[in-house]
């Protein structure tokens, strides 16, 4: 577990991160999200002990980074934006200095790096220099040496920046599977991959928590209500009349194109799921042709937008104090 | 520190850098061997030693450069920083590491007098006396250079100034005679000397406050004293200019004086050195 309280980092005048507190539960992935020049990395610097902090602790698995530096600092992996390797040395030498380092016994030195390097997939590469390797066995590299010596957390800082697509799909299931067996943190400014990997979520806009919740809870925050697309080959004037005869219906939006008629059917606080059924039974006791039903849901990207609102601009009071941190005391 | 030793070891074994180190250490003892003692006959291994030491200004900076520069650009820096191992540890595995490959070529050189000694009278406690020092005055050295190498990102600036400053102190005692050694002349360097301790203190602390109280402490003190006992002045700059020298040491050990103070001196000059490269390892985690 891992308790971020009241941190506070200054360069000079510059204040990259503000009063940051949130609790880390072990077990989970963890996205951090934010645009660029946020303070995500500065955060991690700050969790990893790469960087001092101006005010404020973190406690990790009950050592204080800065008291206790060593006892902390081997509970956790850390894979900074730009991979620390060793140009000259091969993945398993290099694997080797780091599980030394972090008192790794000798004579599970070689299990350890041959397992990290499978679970990696570096194993085939592991006598190449690392400077002849792939961006991505690079990155693989990186994530190998962050996990070795079986620290229960694991901290990534944009992990799959500069791969190709094809990469970026294999390192996201490594980061899968990583956390089966450990807490994970990555940092990214890609939603579609926070939303794609992480248990919880949380934001990050000038220094400051915005919000802190899983992605599910996020997008539904954003909309308020539960809404319905339904698509149907018919018009206007047919669809309206049984829409009206539902009465869990609050409000409705209707379109029409080239026959076929699109309707935004919201529901208020009702079960979406059962309301989604008795629609479809209305709507087929009066013969409407709907030929598609969509639930209609705020895309992370939204909550993003909404929340980081106008963080590029140099305004002094940001307006995101209001959002809930649900389960930053969970 | 041993894990870092290791490392460092494995490291600096790839590096053509400590290869250039070794040949350029072999073949100027080498050179000079074969004119001291083989082409003039002379029986004294450790006038060879002293004639080589300039070759520090230049080996020196190559065996240094890389020391922490190098992993400020590799960024490996961080990795450090990361992982369970405190800023002695890091910095005293890249020493002793370093310390290593200055004495391997040195072990070859360490046959010479035994080599020698087949073929006349060579007096070998002098001999290997100058030879410990010689590893002890290294050691003071390389310690200079990795403090310079953990100043900068840039191992061409980091050898441009190690040499810069191993030059200057080779050169110290000679400087000395060229520097006022009136009361008033030894003054004046006291209070530049001042300045630039707190411009260099407002430089790493971004307190300018700070700085000018560092300036005013010693420039206060110095003129008090000045005011109490000028006297003390008097030779002030080219006495401390010829006590800084490491390398006028040395020549005491080829002398044949086995002079112990001069050991304690180099090992001081080292802890020093090692203690400032810890200190700005452990600055930039607070910048």
């Amino acid at each position: 577990m891992v308790e971020v309280s009241h941190l506070t980092k200054k360069y000079g005048d510059f204040t990259a991160v503000s009063d940051l507190s949130f609790t880390i539960e072990d077990g989970l992935i963890y996205g951090f999200l934010g645009p660029n020049g946020a303070g995500k990395s500065t955060t991690m610097n700050i969790m990893t002990g790469c960087l001092s902090a101006t005010e404020g602790e973190v406690i990790i698995e009950g050592h204080d980074i800065f008291e206790e530096a060593k006892e902390a600092k081997k509970c956790i992996g850390y894979l900074p934006e730009i991979p620390p390797l060793y140009p000259d040395l091969t993945p398993v030498e290099y694997l080797e200095f780091v599980a030394r380092a972090k008192g790794v016994p000798a004579n599970e030195l070689d299990e350890q790096i041959e397992n990290v390097m499978e679970e990696t997939g570096i194993t085939v590469y592991a006598n190449r220099l690392i400077k002849n390797l792939s961006k991505g066995y690079k990155q693989r590299v990186g994530i190998a040496q962050a996990i070795i010596g079986r620290p229960s957390l694991i901290i990534l800082d944009e992990p799959t920046v500069g791969l190709d697509p094809k990469q970026i799909i294999e390192i996201r299931n490594l980061i899968k599977s990583l956390g089966r067996k450990h807490t994970v943190v990555l940092s990214s400014h890609i939603l579609s991959e926070v939303q794609a990997i992480c248990d919880r979520v949380m934001i990050i806009s000038r220094g400051k928590l915005v919000a802190f919740d899983a992605p599910e809870n996020l997008e539904s925050l954003m909309l308020g209500e539960a809404a319905i697309e339904v698509k149907a080959n018919c018009g206007k004037d047919v669809i309206e009349p049984v829409i009206q005869k539902m009465d869990f219906v609050t409000e409705y939006d209707l379109s029409e194109d080239e026959g076929v008629c699109t309707a935004i059917v919201r529901i208020g606080e009702n079960d979406r799921q059962k309301m989604q059924a008795e629609m479809f039974r209305i709507f087929g006791e009066n013969a409407v042709p709907v030929f598609q039903m969509t639930p209609v849901k705020a895309s992370l990207e939204d909550v993003f937008i909404e929340l980081t609102h106008g963080s590029s601009e140099p305004d002094p009071e940001p307006e995101d104090e209001e959002v809930p941190q649900e389960d930053a005391e969970e | 520190m041993i894990t870092v030793m290791r490392h460092e070891l494995n490291m600096q074994d790839r590096s053509f850098s400590t290869y250039l180190f070794g040949f350029f250490l072999l073949e100027t003892v080498g050179i000079a061997a074969m004119i001291y003692n083989i082409n003039n006959k002379m029986a004294n291994f450790e006038y060879c030693l002293s004639t080589i030491t300039l070759v520090f200004v230049l080996i020196i900076p190559i065996i240094t450069m890389k020391s922490i520069a190098e992993e400020r650009k590799l960024r490996t820096d961080q990795l450090l920083y990361s992982l369970p191992l405190s800023m002695w540890d890091i910095v005293l595995g890249k020493f002793f590491a370093t310390l290593i490959n200055f004495m391997l070529p040195l072990s070859f050189v360490a046959v010479y007098p035994l080599l020698f000694k087949r073929y006349g009278n060579v007096f070998l406690r002098t001999s290997y006396g100058s030879l410990i020092a010689f590893v002890f005055l290294g050691g003071a050295l390389i310690a200079v250079g990795m403090f310079v190498s953990s100043l900068t990102e840039n191992q061409g600036i980091a050898a441009g100034i190690s040499a810069v400053l191993i030059a200057l102190n080779y050169y110290s005692m000679d400087l000395a005679n060229y520097t006022s050694s009136t009361k008033q002349g030894s003054l004046i360097a006291v209070l530049i000397f001042s300045l630039v301790v707190g411009f260099i203190v407002r430089q790493l602390t971004k307190s300018t406050a700070g700085g000018i109280l560092i300036f005013v402490i010693l420039a206060g003190t110095a003129g008090i004293v000045y005011a109490i006992k000028s006297v003390l002045f008097e030779g002030l700059v080219p006495g401390i200019m010829s006590r800084i020298s490491l390398f006028q040491r040395f020549y005491t050990f080829v002398n044949g004086d086995f002079d112990v103070t001069a050991i304690v001196y180099y090992i001081s000059v080292t802890a020093l050195f090692l203690f400032l490269c810890v200190q700005s390892l452990e600055k930039r985690r607070y910048s």
